[in-house]
């Protein structure tokens, strides 16, 4: 076998190989985030769970009664800072989808009371801590680096920086054994 | 066999498949909450049912939570659309009865319903003997961390929550929660309370696990 044979099998190796390391690293995390109560991530075709609240029945609209002033209510800036934290907070009774997203009765009561906790003056980082106080860590759409959670995001780079030592080790095998075993077979080879 | 490839092929294996088996035992829908044994959210939240007899509190008058600082307090989220809360209805509307003139405070809180409907509700479920309070745009509710209804709260005397109940509760869990929250209460709270084994007490406010 010639080089350029020996070069292309090994970079086919290589390939190959970073394939099935981005694919066990992204299972990995995947495994993780199911398994984690706390980052816990839904299907969205799975069934709601059995306790709900109404989604958005006429019947049964409730008026919601807040606190923000008229100029508040229409403050496009406010309603941005809004838009912005209600999209990092998961829906408790929706399936992975924001309090953004979600047209439940639910959802647009707690984007209420993200607005009027951040026309009060409240930081984006306050309101979030608020709702972990009450739903715990689970409310966070993209799970906090810190403690156990480091793992989600070390997991998969560790993975990937192992796969490449493991490739260039098996790399180097391959192209150490070959010029001896292939001596050979090269003398009859047309390349 | 290549036993050192088979070793390490193994022991490659055994985290991910240990990890996959641990994820086997967890329930998706079980979401902790982390209220347990902190302090109690405080409401203030005017009445629209008045329960019954003993234990009825006048249709407008506001129940603040701070006022009932030294009672046990079952709090428990319900709505007319709910068709869990049938379920429990008359078990917590019986067993509140028979704590009438002890430490304990049962209260009901309507969550996204309307005042008109809930009463239609309790008449046609025949009558509720304890209180129940509305709870304009679900305040109060997402400052219990509510992710449905019924979910019921279990207080302490000294204000703080002590067991979060998901879903229906049954008058034995009632009165086993309320049971050992009174012989935890301090003596100048205890009114007849059944004794409850401390060992059970401690145990359970620390799951503080609704089941």
């Amino acid at each position: 076998m010639t080089q350029a044979r020996m070069r292309s099998r090994a970079l086919i190796g290589l390939a190959t190989a970073l394939k099935l390391a981005s694919g066990v690293a992204v299972g990995a995390a995947s495994v993780l985030m199911l398994t984690s109560g706390e980052l816990r991530a839904q299907a969205p075709d799975l069934p709601a769970a059995p306790q709900g609240a109404p989604q958005d029945s006429g019947a049964l609209r409730v008026k919601v009664q807040g606190t923000l002033t008229d100029a508040q209510k229409n403050d496009p800036v406010l309603d941005a800072a809004t838009s912005a934290v209600a999209a990092t907070l998961r829906c408790p009774v929706c399936q992975g989808v924001a309090i953004q997203d979600s047209p439940s009765e639910l959802a647009q009561q707690m984007r209420m009371v993200v607005k009027e906790q951040l026309a009060a003056g409240k930081t984006a980082d306050e309101v979030k801590a608020y709702f972990v106080s009450k739903y715990g860590e689970w409310i966070l759409l993209e799970p906090q680096a810190h403690g156990f959670n480091i793992v989600i995001y070390a997991l998969p780079v560790l993975l990937v920086l192992g796969g490449a030592v493991f490739l260039v080790f098996i790399v180097r095998k391959w192209t150490a054994v070959t010029p001896t075993t292939a001596g050979p077979a090269a003398v009859g080879d047309d390349d | 066999m290549n036993w050192k490839r088979a070793s390490i092929a193994a022991a490659t294996a055994a985290p991910v498949i240990g990890l996959l088996a641990w994820g086997l035992t967890r329930d998706p829908n079980s979401i902790p909450s982390p209220l347990p044994g902190r302090e109690a959210p405080t409401f203030a939240l005017q009445v629209f049912a008045p329960g019954q007899g003993d234990l009825a509190r006048p249709a407008g008058d506001t129940v603040r939570l701070a006022d009932l600082r030294g009672k046990v307090v079952v709090l428990n989220f319900w709505a007319s659309w709910c068709l869990a809360c049938r379920d429990e209805h008359s078990a917590l509307s019986d067993v509140a009865l028979s704590y009438a003139g002890k430490p304990v405070q049962f209260l009901g809180v309507l969550y996204n319903d309307v005042p008109d409907k809930g009463t239609a509700w309790i008449a046609e479920m025949g009558g509720q003997s304890y209180p129940s309070v509305d709870d304009p745009g679900a305040r109060v509710a997402i400052d219990y961390g509510l992710y449905g209804v019924p979910e019921t709260f279990f207080l302490d005397a000294s204000g703080r929550v002590a067991y979060k109940h998901t879903g229906p509760v049954t008058q034995g869990v009632v009165r086993f929660k309320v049971d050992s929250l009174l012989a935890a209460a301090p003596q100048g709270t205890r009114q007849a309370a059944p004794a409850a084994p401390a060992a059970e007490t401690g145990a359970n406010s620390k799951t503080g696990k609704g089941q």
